[in-house]
């Protein structure tokens, strides 16, 4: 267990969390501002892996496919809360969260029917394929650099619109007081659509980011889906800056619990027991500091409420 | 009254002569999936305590399907298979993983309340996954059905039948006395209006934890059923699409009835036994199915007789 | 000072830059009804909330029956005998009458973790709570679900759940908000009934109960207390008037 390997591990936990915060950020911005559970957020980022497979391999080029899945995840997505979101707005959480669970099995099974249930894999055009040299003296692949620098850009910016714009504003006060903005006579349902599709959008971006590194099946959704609720538990409901903090935490607790608890328990235990309670407990650890997060905040660190 | 006592009266008499109907009629796949439909219906009639009496909109109970079962199949790895202690094991077991996740859950309510029993459940699906010497991600054999001393024999498929319908009923019973039960009571007005519940003198803290507690033993109860049922035991048991499922068996039956679950359970398996006849990608149609019985079909089969309990 | 049964000192509670409770200092005598008035936004719901426990004041103190219980949430509050009616009506409206009414008595009576005994027609319970409603004047409705009474019915049913749960202190919060003046009248006079056994802490806009049924009454505004006196003087007091009750009083 060198320092470079540590480091190594650590940015792989940063990568990851900018994609959780990227599928957060979306999630907790439609539970905050639209009081809804929307489960099928998972199934946009499948939607968004497969359609970048899909059309990359169709047009044979990596922006043009990367664009098209993005557009195309968005068309899912509004087509998804006209159909069927919508008439769960004034219901109560149980109904929506039964709703969308209907829908999962629904996407799940359509990308099966279209694609198979085996994993598709996604290529990477040749410019991202190499790795690059860190100052530890190890290499690091450049795609996920990539992903960190398009996290990182997208909190960013996200970070200027809901603090620096009047969308913003809108945002941050509808997260707080819904009923309040509608009273002040915003355009709700605008709002509400474009909160939707910019969640929509940017799972789309994490599922056709992800795609590449894990392996695009269906599925894949609920499995990160479960994660980014733990995010948002400890981010707390509405913020944005909750989502980032959060999805770095458990991007980073998870990778690095995953690479080193073992080792880490091998040497203050037996080896044998390192062996069966190390993985074990590795996968179980964001779970037990969301528990310990919740002890302390009920609400979550940076709640709007 | 008199007519759901009647109705009640009918259908037991038909779930009791199911199996020699089956045999007679040579068709004894029915009594294995009868026999399905009665142990997940403890699971639902448990589930409904919860969410259709408390308004605990748990998404985790599958998870104690999970314990009850690996309960029954850990003990039959290392020998252990005499029923008398593996069952009891497994409801104590569920009651403890209840209450260690309701200890933390019920501290939270709404949207939370539910990520978080979400999440606990997968961290132990995880766990699951993760023990590697109980089969892992392909799960285990049971290594051999539990055993009552000759009293009854499992491997009996018309034996273990009555089993699962004699403790089906007793289930039904039980969740009825105690709803409405002073607990019962309490319970239901927690949900029915906190703020007014707790300035009359009651914590609903406890009154929900207790509850989630005894939830989770009967369902850690209908997984030592299950176990032996089919045999083999996979972390998928406590995965989300079990425990969404569970969630839908309650709903679709009605919550806060007494029959709602069972029909419920038996309305969704069997929608699913007739899907899964058509095509092989049944829930491409279960799935729209459900988005629209919520949208549209809210007070669940049990509503459309009778007004459900308050 | 002979001990009061409630004691107020001090009681602070800050909503940002509003201070809608400012050192508030509040005493009821056992056998009391005492009234709380005061404008809009004055900080009465604030201060009741305090008083009831679903409402943690930044500081100072809350004494009841000598005990100090300013850190107890609201159902241990209840358990020691302080009772409240909530000022928008909170009942259970799929429950009957007599069912909201009985969950009061099970409140106070012993435990309840009983899981099998039938508590629909437990005599223990229900006999008490029918009794409890035709105090009220709810005697007749008792079957009927509480979401299907009329508002004034539902304003009466507060009170019977407060009472039921025989309290030694009964928090009244605005009990005649949306009545008209011939259920303000059956509510007066079901007030007045009440005066004689127990204390009573009464919130209102309504003037003419206040007069009629308080003791001592404390007029509130902008979070303190303005004065605090009997009817009479609190009529004539010139700052009470310029603040609140105005020229008609």
């Amino acid at each position: 267990m060198t320092w470079g390997l540590v480091f190594e591990q650590l940015l792989n936990g940063l990568q990851y969390g900018v994609m959780l915060f990227l599928m957060a950020a979306g999630l907790t911005l439609v539970l905050g501002i639209m009081n809804m559970v929307n489960l099928a957020h998972g199934s946009l980022y499948m939607v968004g892996a497969y359609l970048a497979v899909a059309l990359t391999g169709w047009t044979g080029n990596y922006f043009a496919g990367v664009a098209l899945a993005l557009l195309g995840t968005l068309l899912v997505g509004m087509a998804v809360e006209v159909v069927a979101l919508r008439a769960l707005y004034h219901r109560d959480h149980l109904d929506q969260v039964l709703a969308t669970f209907g829908l999962i099995l629904f996407f799940n099974e359509l990308v099966s029917m279209i694609w198979g249930r085996g994993a598709q894999y996604a290529s990477l055009p040749g410019w991202l394929q190499g790795h690059i040299d860190l100052f530890t003296g190890s290499r690091y692949p450049v795609y996920r650099v990539a992903i960190l620098v398009v996290g990182l850009s997208t909190a960013l910016i996200l970070w200027y619109v809901v603090t620096r714009t009047r969308l913003g504003m809108l945002v941050r006060a509808g997260a707080s007081n819904r009923t309040m903005v509608g009273a002040l006579g915003v355009n709700i349902r605008l709002l509400y659509t474009v909160v939707f599709g910019v969640g929509a959008a940017l799972a789309g971006l994490a599922g056709l980011m992800a795609g590449p590194i894990y392996a695009v099946q269906p599925g894949m959704g609920e499995l990160i889906l479960i994660q980014v609720f733990v995010v948002i538990v400890i981010g707390g409901i509405g913020s944005v800056r909750g989502a980032l903090v959060g999805a770095i935490i458990v991007g980073v607790v998870d990778t690095l619990g995953r690479a080193f608890l073992k080792p880490v328990l091998a040497s203050v235990i037996s080896p044998p027991a390192a062996e069966a309670a190390g993985p074990a407990l590795a996968s179980m650890l964001i779970y037990l500091l969301m528990a310990v997060v919740l002890a302390m905040r009920p609400a979550g660190l940076f709640s709007s409420r | 009254m008199k007519l759901r006592l009647v109705l009640w009266g009918l259908a037991i008499a038909l779930l009791v002569a199911l199996p020699p109907l089956a045999i007679a009629l040579g068709q004894t796949y029915y009594i294995d999936l009868v026999r399905r439909m009665l142990i997940l219906s403890i699971a639902a009639i448990s589930l409904n305590l919860i969410l259709g009496y408390g308004g605990l909109v748990s998404f985790g109970h599958a998870a104690y399907l999970g314990v009850g079962a690996y309960s029954v199949g850990i003990m039959a790895f290392y020998g252990a298979s005499a029923g008398w202690l593996q069952w009891p094991l497994a409801v104590g077991a569920s009651a403890l993983v209840a209450a260690a996740i309701g200890a933390v859950s019920i501290r939270t309510s709404g949207i939370y309340f539910i990520m978080i029993t979400l999440a606990f459940t997968q961290m132990l699906y995880y766990l699951g996954l993760s023990l590697a010497e109980f089969g892992g991600d392909d799960g285990m054999r049971l290594k051999a059905r539990s055993q009552f001393s000759g009293l009854v024999d499992l491997g009996d498929p018309v034996a273990f039948y009555y089993v699962a319908l004699l403790l089906m009923l007793l289930s039904v019973v039980l969740v009825y006395r105690i709803v409405n039960s002073r607990f019962g009571m309490v319970l239901r007005a927690a949900k029915s209006n906190d703020a007014r519940t707790r300035a009359i003198g009651f914590s609903p803290y406890f009154y929900r934890l207790a509850a989630f507690v005894l939830a989770g033993a009967m369902c850690g109860l209908a997984g030592a059923l299950y176990a032996n049922h089919t045999n083999y035991i996979t972390p998928g048991l406590m995965s989300w699409q079990q425990s969404g499922d569970l969630m839908f068996m309650v709903i679709l039956g009605g919550m806060a009835s007494t029959a709602g679950p069972v029909l419920g359970t038996f309305a969704l398996l069997l929608i699913e036994e007739v899907l899964k006849g058509w095509t092989e990608h049944w829930q491409v149609v279960l799935g729209p199915l459900l988005v629209l019985s919520v949208i549209f079909f809210k007070r669940g089969l049990a509503g459309m007789f009778w007004k459900p309990d308050a | 000072m002979r001990d009061s049964l409630l004691q107020v000192r001090g009681l602070t509670k800050q909503f940002g830059a509003l201070r809608a409770s400012d050192g508030i200092d509040f005493d009821v005598a056992e056998g009391e009804t005492h009234a709380v008035i005061g404008p809009n936004g004055a900080g009465k719901t604030t201060f009741i909330s305090q008083l009831a426990g679903n409402l943690r004041p930044d500081s100072g103190t809350v004494r009841f029956a000598g005990a100090d219980i300013t850190a107890l949430p609201a159902p241990r509050r209840a358990r020691l005998g302080l009772a409240r009616s909530f000022q928008i009506t909170s009942v259970y409206p799929d429950f009957s009458a007599l069912h909201n009414v009985a969950l009061a008595i099970q409140a106070r009576s012993g435990h309840s973790f009983r899981f099998w005994r039938d508590a629909r027609s437990d005599p223990s319970l229900l006999h008490p709570a029918k009794n409890v409603l035709h105090e009220v004047g709810l005697g007749g409705r008792s079957q009927v679900l509480a979401g299907n009474l009329a508002h004034g019915e539902q304003r009466q049913l507060e009170v019977a759940m407060a009472l039921a749960t025989k309290p030694r202190l009964l928090l009244l919060d605005e009990p005649m908000a949306g009545m008209g003046t011939e259920e303000s009248q059956r509510m007066i006079a079901l007030l007045a009934s009440l005066k004689r056994k127990h204390t009573i802490i009464l919130v209102e806009h309504d003037m003419d109960a206040v007069f009629r049924l308080a003791d001592r009454i404390s007029v509130l505004v902008y979070g303190r207390v303005i004065a605090s006196d009997t009817p009479e003087r609190v009529r004539a007091n010139e700052e009470v008037r310029r603040a609140y009750l105005g020229t008609q009083a």
